[in-house]
């Protein structure tokens, strides 16, 4: 089944608590997906760029906060089972950690995205993660309810697209093994054989090969079978796509404070001012898509 | 008038709905919770004041049920009589498989309002999304507004008006010409469903074909 919700903050006043009402959010889902929670954070611009990954093992955990400076010239801090390293992130940190500390699972790499997930209940998780504390631009979250793989950390969502992109993912694809050959040949690595992996798989393909957001949202339409709603993060925004047979619900709401998704209104009701929201479903195979100008 | 507050749980109001007692209730707070007035078994008159999620509505029998609010997916789904009246949108597959009684969305109905109708009448002010009546089999489809692609796929004797635009027709389903009987009985249904200032005669029918009815010897080899 899954849950999904996004937020996107139009004034400061939500920012402060994005946090917050993201948590909010996402403990509402929990009854959609209770087996492992993810999210994608969007905060701190400016200060350089980003990587979090998630070691599981305590002690090399903070082994490599420890060596993180001295070693890869990143300030390091520890959020639940992640690193989050911050400063002059780049390929080079990835293959450092490849080498120096495999057991590190690279969640996401860019300027403000910061990816956390667990094989843990959504309630457990926002707990561990301490999401009240949270300020940002925007995010979007995930609960899982695991049918195409195993209810693993790497299973669950969101998935890194690409530097500050992100993807989550509810329903199912039946031509992903197919896809993910494809992706395979064309020199794409994946690390589950989870179908939304895939999806996401995709979309930093074309991305890579010069399409914009919106164009390879277009030829997703085409290229995924299956069914999904999914939610996109982007370094600015986010967008919101449902598949043509639009199985997989979507509720979207917009006020003059903030713009949010989720798959049931019920994720949405407590924001600040939801009863005066402009609601609706989005319609099948229509792109929508919240950007701010870039900073 | 007897109020629930449903940030205490939607059972007692459903079981109230399940009892013998009639008369006037109020909910509030339903903050898009699931199975708000589920089941409901006698003429009782429920207002609930805001948006609804899954199933609102549904199995309903003689209740008079009305959301000031949108509703979630399944909106009266099965309902056997009585009414529904959603304020604002209705989500996918609203009065799937309803015997009878009156569904009315005074905004739009998305994907596959009315499949497998057995009999209720649904009358949307809005626009209604794809799929819309599939397999609907006895009963009314009435959209003031727009209906979306498919509309009426693989159709009994359910009969669909629309007033706007039909973006794709279903398999087996074909416009009709509106006899006076359709417009008396569309007329009769805009009325009790509150709808003024739209003229049965702007509205074109829709029906079965009926070619799916029978085996056709020139597809045999289709099986």
């Amino acid at each position: 089944m899954c849950g999904i919700v996004g937020l996107y903050a139009k004034r400061d006043t939500i920012s402060e608590r994005l946090g917050t009402l993201l948590a909010e959010m996402l403990v509402q889902m929990g009854d959609r997906g209770p087996d492992s929670a993810g999210v994608a954070l969007y905060r701190g611009a400016g200060q350089g760029k980003k990587l979090s990954a998630r070691v599981a093992d305590d002690a090399q955990r903070a082994a490599l906060v420890e060596t993180a400076r001295e070693q890869i010239g990143c300030s390091a801090q520890v959020l639940g089972a992640h690193v989050l390293l911050t400063g002059e992130v780049g390929p080079q940190t990835v293959a450092w950690l490849a080498q120096h500390c495999p057991q590190a699972d690279v969640m996401s790499v860019g300027e403000r995205i910061e990816i956390y997930k667990e094989a843990m209940h959504p309630d457990d998780f926002v707990s561990r993660y301490d999401l009240g504390a949270v300020r940002g631009s925007h995010a979007l979250g995930h609960t899982r309810m695991a049918t195409e793989s195993a209810v693993t950390t790497q299973g669950s969502h969101p998935f890194s697209t690409g530097q500050d992109l992100c993807l989550v993912h509810n329903g199912s694809l039946s031509n992903h093994n197919r896809l993910r050959a494809q992706l395979e040949r064309a020199g794409l690595q994946f690390k589950t054989e989870n179908d939304s992996e895939v999806a996401a798989g995709y979309l930093a393909h074309r991305l890579s090969e010069g399409d914009s957001l919106a164009d390879a949202l277009s030829a997703a339409l085409e290229d995924l079978d299956g069914f999904y709603t999914f939610a996109i993060g982007t370094r600015e925004g986010f967008a919101v796509l449902r598949d043509p047979i639009a199985c997989k619900p979507a509720v979207l709401a917009e006020t003059d404070d903030w713009v949010a998704m989720a798959s049931e209104y019920r994720a949405i009701a407590r924001l600040p001012g939801a009863t005066e929201a402009r609601v609706w479903e989005p319609e099948p195979g229509q792109i929508y898509t919240w950007e701010r100008e870039a900073a | 008038m007897t109020t629930f507050d449903l940030n205490d749980g939607v059972r007692a109001l459903n079981a109230h709905l399940h009892g013998e007692v009639t008369g006037e209730l109020s909910a509030v707070n339903p903050a898009g919770r699931h199975a708000v007035a589920v089941g409901a078994t006698g003429a009782h008159s429920v207002s609930i004041d805001g948006n609804v999620g899954y199933y609102c509505g549904g199995m309903n029998q003689l209740a008079d049920i009305e959301v000031r609010g949108n509703a979630g997916p399944g909106l009266a789904e099965n309902i056997m009589s009585g009414r529904v009246h959603v304020r604002g949108d209705a989500s996918q597959y609203c009065a799937a498989t309803g015997h009878g009684g009156l569904v009315v969305v005074d905004g739009n109905a998305s994907s596959r309002c009315g499949i497998s109708m057995k009999g209720v009448n649904v009358v949307v002010r809005g626009n209604v999304g794809h799929m819309s009546a599939f397999m609907a089999q006895k009963g009314c489809l009435v959209v003031c507004g727009d209906a979306g692609d498919a509309l009426g796929d693989s159709l009994y004797e359910a009969r669909l008006y629309v007033r706007g635009s039909v973006a794709s027709l279903g398999a087996d389903c074909v416009q009709k010409p509106m006899e006076a009987e359709h417009l008396d009985e569309l007329g009769a249904l805009l009325h009790e469903a509150g709808v003024t200032g739209v003229d049965p005669a702007e509205f074109t029918r829709y029906g079965s074909a009926r070619k799916l009815y029978h085996f056709d010897i020139d597809n045999a080899s289709d099986y």
